[in-house]
């Protein structure tokens, strides 16, 4: 059954459903947004562990501690990790807790959706996973072709956990179908009075936008895992040049969803920066419509660039000239951003608290990945770079320093909210400095690598790599086991115990509607709607 | 909205579907995996449909219940239309995806193996004397996927289909008509003509299938031309399946008055659902059958 809250009951107690169904059958925006952030921390870690594996093997040439092929089961699985059940259910998890809050709604528009959308994620992950057990059981092989899972390699040649593999994206893709249409939902029918669209906070905007963009492209990947299902099981021949068919067509329709998918990681990193960095600096967010405009540009660009991640499969030049410009376009309205992010700290009274750092630090090394971004949309200078390790340090500088450092930066900003305590504030600063050294140390030397030659997803390599891939492995354990800082800061946060209490406000530039609210929030934020001037 | 009706706000209680519907489709999606592998159908994939069923029926029973009771107000009408518009925007893009694969295969796919651009010798060094012609009734290689006798005509069943689903978008607008005028017998009338129409056609597309199969040695591994006819119309198919079944649970819940001339979300949903079929049939017919 179910109920409906009436007006002026906002000041009665907090009643919420109390023992374990309080998470299963949950219907809270918060409880499902926490639930969305521990999966995806235990993801972090999970997928952290494969990349130790990747990285020790790495540490000389030669063949160390795993077969070539147990290596390609780990590239595979850490890239589907940290995209699908770190980043993504991440930002899902933040939209959860914050865009309700932040647009003054008691909750999602669509609460037992999505729940679902949640819950789909641990069965999706669960068939991935038992794959990997398995193959490390000796049975069987998980995936092996790579995140990007090219045909023919998944078609032809993948192991019969494919086909889990293929339900297991398509599980994900419901998912977030479910998860971007009640986003939608939300922002459109819940807002308060008052609360213009063009009053809304950047982190809702970009979200906004965000699950546009996830409607639009995750169905077109479940038609490329569709399509490797047929044509491994039922004899079609979509991805097989002998039937008429083309692998070539397999890149075109998993980076028409891919191209789109690396903003869908990034446009709400944006939104978090925009709200981290005018805290902190103590004033508004310099050209607010500017950042509205800016992410819509790079929202419709994102669908007209797919092939500069295929430059090298034998397009026509008049095709690779148009993808090589489109894609030279998103650096103007990226540009813009970054702009408008260092006019906001211009002269405001800047403080530097952990979020802060780990936003500047974002914006930082964020703006070097799309620099290597813009080196590798430059048709004959890819022809170079393609499949080294200078794009594998191109996308973990916009992914790891970027979204990831702006998820850091969120939780940090949004963890006294949420707890009602104030996080350990040199803890949090130890994991930024530790962190941010680390993870240079770890990625840096990969542009090196990567344009002298060495190629990605190989475990053995050229003596000439090996001292550079020695400083990447030594990063690499560090940064890794640095995220154990974040993790004790958040257990220590949430029991409270030898914590500052966090005031309604936490921080004292902190302006919106999630700062007028008591800390912790209570589980229903708004029952009555607070109203925007 | 600034207009919103903010008086109250509809939160339901925790709910059990969620988790139910986890746990139902994991079970059919294992159930699928190891019947594939296993060449046969086994017992987890029927378990796991049914449970798809019990979902179904109990998520969406609990939510007509809910409407019934007269829980939900302007503002959830609005997120569940909301909900149903973006749904039915993601099954646009699902299917331009697989239209996008038609036209790949037919404008770059088959003419480069023919040589056309700059691919001669791709041409001669993969399947020498192998012609770009659509419908491909010569594979590339004809021993790895036997090509199609023939092609099949827009003429015939095709057409008829196209009548039937056209007329059934006229019959379900006219029990929308019905049903906003308060005309009860109209409304369920114009229903079961929609419900038929929609069964007739997946009852030619079968019979079409047939033809395919049997005589046309048209078939899933029959190359490119047999793929994507077989994954568009296949997958149309089974939305206008899914439509019927929707139209049907529509039509008992018309027969039983749960539907008032104001308020009847469900009926617009699956209207728009079916109208949306249809549009996407009008492409299949026009790129698959006809040109």
């Amino acid at each position: 059954m179910s109920a409906v809250i009436e007006e002026h009951h906002d000041d009665h107690h907090d009643h919420k459903p109390t023992g374990i169904g309080r998470w299963l059958f949950s219907t809270n925006h918060k409880d499902i947004g926490t639930m969305y952030l521990w999966f995806s921390f235990t993801m972090l870690f999970i997928g952290g562990a494969l990349a130790l594996v990747i990285r020790a093997e790495l540490f000389q040439p030669g063949l160390q501690f795993v077969e070539p092929e147990f290596f390609n089961q780990m590239t595979t699985l850490h890239g589907l990790i940290m995209v699908f059940g770190v980043i993504m259910p991440a930002f899902v998890g933040l939209a959860n807790w914050m865009v309700p809050m932040m647009i003054g709604a008691p909750d999602m528009a669509l609460p037992r959706m999505n729940h679902w959308s949640f819950w789909l994620l641990p069965g999706a992950f669960g068939l991935l996973i038992e794959s990997l057990i398995m193959s490390m059981m000796g049975m069987g092989s998980a995936p092996n072709f790579g995140w990007t899972f090219y045909a023919p390699l998944s078609t032809t040649y993948g192991p019969d956990s494919t086909d889990f593999f293929i339900f297991s994206v398509h599980m994900m893709g419901i998912s977030s179908i479910m998860g971007a249409i009640n986003i939608i939902a939300t922002i459109m029918n819940m807002r308060a009075p008052g609360m213009t669209y063009m009053k809304m906070p950047i982190f809702v905007w970009t979200w906004f936008i965000t699950a546009y963009l996830l409607i639009a492209v995750m169905p077109v990947l479940a038609t490329a895992v569709t399509m490797m299902l047929t044509d491994r099981n039922f004899g079609t021949s979509f991805f097989d040049a002998a039937g008429g068919g083309d692998p070539v067509l397999f890149q075109h329709v998993f980076w028409f969803f891919g191209h789109p998918e690396v903003y869908i990681m990034i446009l709400p990193a944006f939104g978090i920066i925009s709200q981290v960095v005018p805290t902190f600096a103590r004033k508004k967010i310099f050209g607010y419509s500017s950042m509205v405009y800016a992410t819509s540009s790079i929202a419709f660009l994102s669908f007209i660039v797919w092939a500069h991640h295929m430059f090298t499969t034998g397009m026509p030049v008049a095709t690779e000239l148009f993808f090589m410009y489109a894609t030279m376009l998103i650096a103007v309205p990226t540009g813009v951003k970054v702009f408008n992010w260092v006019s906001t700290m211009w002269k405001g009274s800047m403080t530097f608290e952990t979020p802060m750092l780990f936003a500047i630090g974002f914006i930082f090394m964020f703006s070097i990945g799309g620099f290597t971004g813009l080196m590798l949309s430059i048709v004959p200078a890819d022809f170079q770079y393609h499949d080294t390790y200078f794009v594998v340090a191109h996308f973990h500088y916009v992914l790891v320093t970027g979204a990831l450092y702006a998820i850091y930066s969120a939780v940090y900003f949004w963890l006294p909210k949420w707890t009602g305590n104030m996080y350990d504030e040199k803890l949090g600063k130890v994991h930024f400095w530790v962190s941010t050294i680390s993870v240079n140390v770890l990625f840096f030397p990969m542009h090196f690598v990567g344009l002298a030659g060495m190629p990605r997803r190989i475990p053995d390599y050229n003596m000439q790599f090996a001292e550079f891939n020695q400083m990447a492995t030594i990063g690499a354990f560090v940064f890794g086991f640095s995220q154990l800082i974040l993790l004790w800061n958040v257990v220590k946060t949430i029991r409270g115990r030898s914590t500052v209490k966090a005031t309604d406000q936490v921080w004292e530039g902190a302006e919106g509607l999630e700062w007028t609210i008591p800390s912790p929030a209570p589980f229903h934020s708004f029952t009555t709607p607070p109203t925007v001037k | 909205m600034s207009t919103t009706n903010h008086g109250e706000y509809f939160i339901p209680e925790p709910s059990k579907w969620p988790l139910v519907g986890t746990f139902a489709l994991t079970t059919t999606v294992i159930g699928a995996v190891t019947s594939i592998h296993g060449g046969s159908i086994n017992w987890i994939l029927p378990v796991g449909l049914l449970l798809i069923a019990y979902l179904f029926y109990g998520w969406f029973g609990a939510v007509i219940d809910e409407s019934q009771a007269n829980n939900y107000n302007d503002q959830v009408d609005r997120s569940f239309r909301i909900g149903m518009l973006w749904f039915i925007f993601s099954e646009v893009m699902f299917f331009a995806a697989f239209f996008g694969a038609l036209f790949y295969a037919r404008t770059i796919a088959v003419p480069w193996l023919g040589g056309a651009s700059n691919n001669a010798m791709t041409n001669e060094l993969l399947w020498p004397g192998f012609q770009a012609v659509w419908p491909l009734l010569t594979n590339p290689d004809n021993t790895k996927f036997v090509a199609p006798e023939q092609a099949m005509g827009a003429l015939g069943l095709p057409a008829i289909n196209t009548a039937l689903l056209l007329s059934s978008s006229v019959t379900i607008t006219l029990a929308h008509h019905a049903l906003r005028a308060g005309h009860r017998k109209p409304l369920i009338w114009w229903l079961v003509a929609t419900v038929a129409l929609g069964v007739a056609f997946i009852f030619f597309q079968v019979e079409e299938y047939m033809i395919a199969y049997q005589e046309m040695g048209l078939t899933l591994s029959s190359g490119i031309y047999g793929s994507t006819f077989f994954m568009l119309t296949g997958f149309h198919g089974f939305h206008v399946t899914m439509g019927a079944t929707m139209i049907t649970i529509i039509l008992v819940r018309a027969i039983k008055g749960h539907f008032t001339p104001e308020k009847h979300f469900a009926f617009e949903a699956v209207a728009w659902y079916w109208h949306f079929v249809d549009v996407v049939w009008l492409g299949l017919y026009i790129f698959v059958y006809w040109l």
